[in-house]
């Protein structure tokens, strides 16, 4: 997905030279196409996320479009501080890219597990909220994010679903996209543990049980009208997201649903629970540890169906 | 209006603004009046009628609880009708008691957590440069606001690009919140630390308006500038001199009235 989503940056740059890229002091091996063909515009700020994103709000007041690159939580987490009072409060032209999300770096321990990034972006206002799930998403957030004005955060993810864009789709932000029609429940999800619940639909499908799939590559701003039918024309919902419980994508569909009086017949949110996660291993691994892989969600939306 | 003039009214702003609204830091005001005076009324390349001309100099002032010094200097200098200062700190108010840009031309940072200034200056410093613009980005930044690891960043980052057109000016009153910066985390010796962090420093008296003029003069080197302007925080204001309760104390009553009187008998 990072590959994807230089490529589309590069892509990019060649018609708008106000992009800018600035990193944390990482992407080897993966930046170098950018920073060969730009080199007056890329930046290394060195090991200091606080330092990348105040500069990164100073060249865009400037006049420029500035993607800020690091992995996990330290281009969010460790300076959010100054992408909520430096970025978002000035209106800045700010993207900041995080390689990594949910567990990615599972096997690299809980400092590398991005786990609370959408709650916390979500929260802050007049910022934008990518989770691509597909390589197909992960390039059209990635330009729509370059066009889309003021703080934007994407989250790229090791895993993809591959390419679930179809001939002719054009992506919208804040536009869900249905990739499974279906009547039985619902399943939501964002980032890419959709292959994962495309892989789970996949098998309930096998059993006859045609389950609806949106996937969610905007998860602020975020559109309603999908998520409404959803609760009023199929069996319930499901969500499922590679993060905490707490203020994630299932709490975004549940704020949407109370917000406009719709409640789903059935409603169960899949995602991490029991702390920090101290057992480390692949994002394969720990999805299963967590209940997340293919199959469990499968096994969850049979026993939600059931109820 | 010369320096000292302005200085004067911006210390008289800065009393009569956080007296009516009840807000703290006034002594931080009044230890960076002269800084601002001579910025603002002399070295700045500056334009009122137009605030966002894009070879102006520009002033971020980090330390941003001073905010009442650079709204009273921008309205000095014309960028917004001077009655506007009496909605400080008030409700329903734009000018917020720590330095905000919405809605008030002028002013190019909003800010108030410390430690954010300087790196967004660097990035201004950058761009200029790069668009090959004659500005010059100054930064204000307290001396307790150094405890900030993130100006340290800025500071290693800035010597790293060689960014000339960045000038840091540190209002080193030697008092911070609760204490003096030696009794709460010591900072010297500090101009050797600039140095060895490869930067041009100047060391002013931050009263002096002809040395900080001096010091503000572009220079030709390669380095960015700090100038450590050594301060006397409340100056102006013989009882908030050098007193660590005037960070937060509001001049109310018999206080405010002397300290009126002291500061409109300045010369």
């Amino acid at each position: 997905m990072r590959d994807v989503f230089v490529t589309r940056l590069v892509e990019e740059a060649e018609q708008d030279e106000r992009i800018n890229l600035i990193t944390g002091d990482l992407g080897f091996g993966v930046l170098h196409r950018f920073w060969d063909r730009f080199p007056a515009r890329f930046l290394n700020a060195g090991v200091a996320e606080q330092l990348m994103t105040g500069v990164a709000t100073g060249l865009a007041m400037e006049g420029r479009i500035v993607c800020t690159y690091s992995i996990a939580n330290f281009p969010t987490l460790r300076c959010l501080e100054q992408i909520r009072n430096d970025a978002a409060y000035h209106d800045a032209n700010v993207k900041v890219v995080a390689i990594g999300g949910g567990f990615s770096y599972g096997a690299l321990g809980m400092s590398h597990h991005a786990t609370e990034d959408l709650a916390i972006l979500r929260a802050l206002p007049q910022v934008t909220v990518f989770a691509p799930g597909c390589d197909w998403e992960a390039q059209e957030c990635t330009s729509a994010m370059l066009r889309q004005p003021g703080v934007c955060y994407l989250r790229l993810d090791k895993s993809t679903a591959g390419i679930t864009g179809r001939p002719g789709e054009t992506f919208e932000v804040g536009v869900p996209r249905t990739l499974r029609e279906g009547s039985a429940l619902t399943l939501i999800t964002c980032g890419g543990i959709l292959g994962e619940v495309l892989g789970a639909a996949d098998m309930l499908a096998r059993d006859g049980i045609a389950v609806r799939v949106l996937s969610i590559p905007t998860l602020k701003p975020l559109r309603s009208e999908q998520i409404i039918a959803a609760a009023r024309e199929t069996d319930g919902i499901l969500t499922v997201e590679e993060h905490v419980l707490t203020g994630g994508l299932g709490s975004t569909i549940a704020e949407v649903l109370m917000d406009v009086g719709v409640q789903p017949r059935r409603f169960l949110r899949l995602g991490i629970s029991g702390g920090y996660s101290s057992i480390v291993g692949s994002q394969e691994y720990l999805r299963r540890r967590h209940g997340l892989d293919a199959s469990s969600i499968a096994t969850r939306a049979r026993a939600l169906l059931a109820e | 209006m010369d320096t000292t003039e302005l200085a004067r009214r911006i210390r008289l702003h800065a009393l009569r603004m956080t007296s009516r609204g009840g807000s703290s830091h006034v002594a931080s005001v009044l230890s960076m009046a002269d800084i601002l005076a001579v910025l603002y009324g002399r070295s700045l390349r500056i334009d009122p009628a137009t605030p966002r001309w894009p070879d102006r100099d520009r002033v971020v002032l980090s330390k941003g609880h001073a905010g009442a010094g650079i709204y009273a200097a921008l309205a000095e200098r014309g960028f917004f009708p001077l009655e506007m200062l009496q909605t400080h700190y008030q409700d329903g108010s734009l000018l917020s008691g720590h330095v905000s840009h919405k809605g008030i031309p002028g002013v190019e940072l909003s800010t108030g957590s410390l430690g954010h200034g300087l790196a967004v200056a660097v990035g201004m410093a950058l761009a200029c440069r790069t668009d090959r613009r004659a500005s010059r980005v100054f930064a204000v930044l307290s001396d307790g606001e150094c405890d900030e690891g993130s100006n340290w960043e800025a500071i290693l980052f800035a010597a790293h690009h060689r960014l000339a057109n960045l000038v840091a000016i540190i209002d080193f009153n030697g008092i911070q919140s609760l204490a003096t910066v030696e009794e709460t985390v010591r900072l010297e010796p500090f101009a050797d630390k600039w140095r060895a962090f490869g930067w041009r420093v100047l060391e002013a008296d931050g009263h002096d308006h002809a040395v900080l003029a001096t010091a503000f003069e572009p220079h030709v080197g390669a380095e960015p500038t700090v100038v450590i302007a050594r301060t006397t925080k409340g100056k102006g204001v013989s009882f908030m001199e050098n007193s660590v309760l005037w960070h937060y104390r509001t001049a109310r009553g018999d206080e405010f009235d002397r300290a009126v009187a002291e500061l409109e008998g300045s010369p």
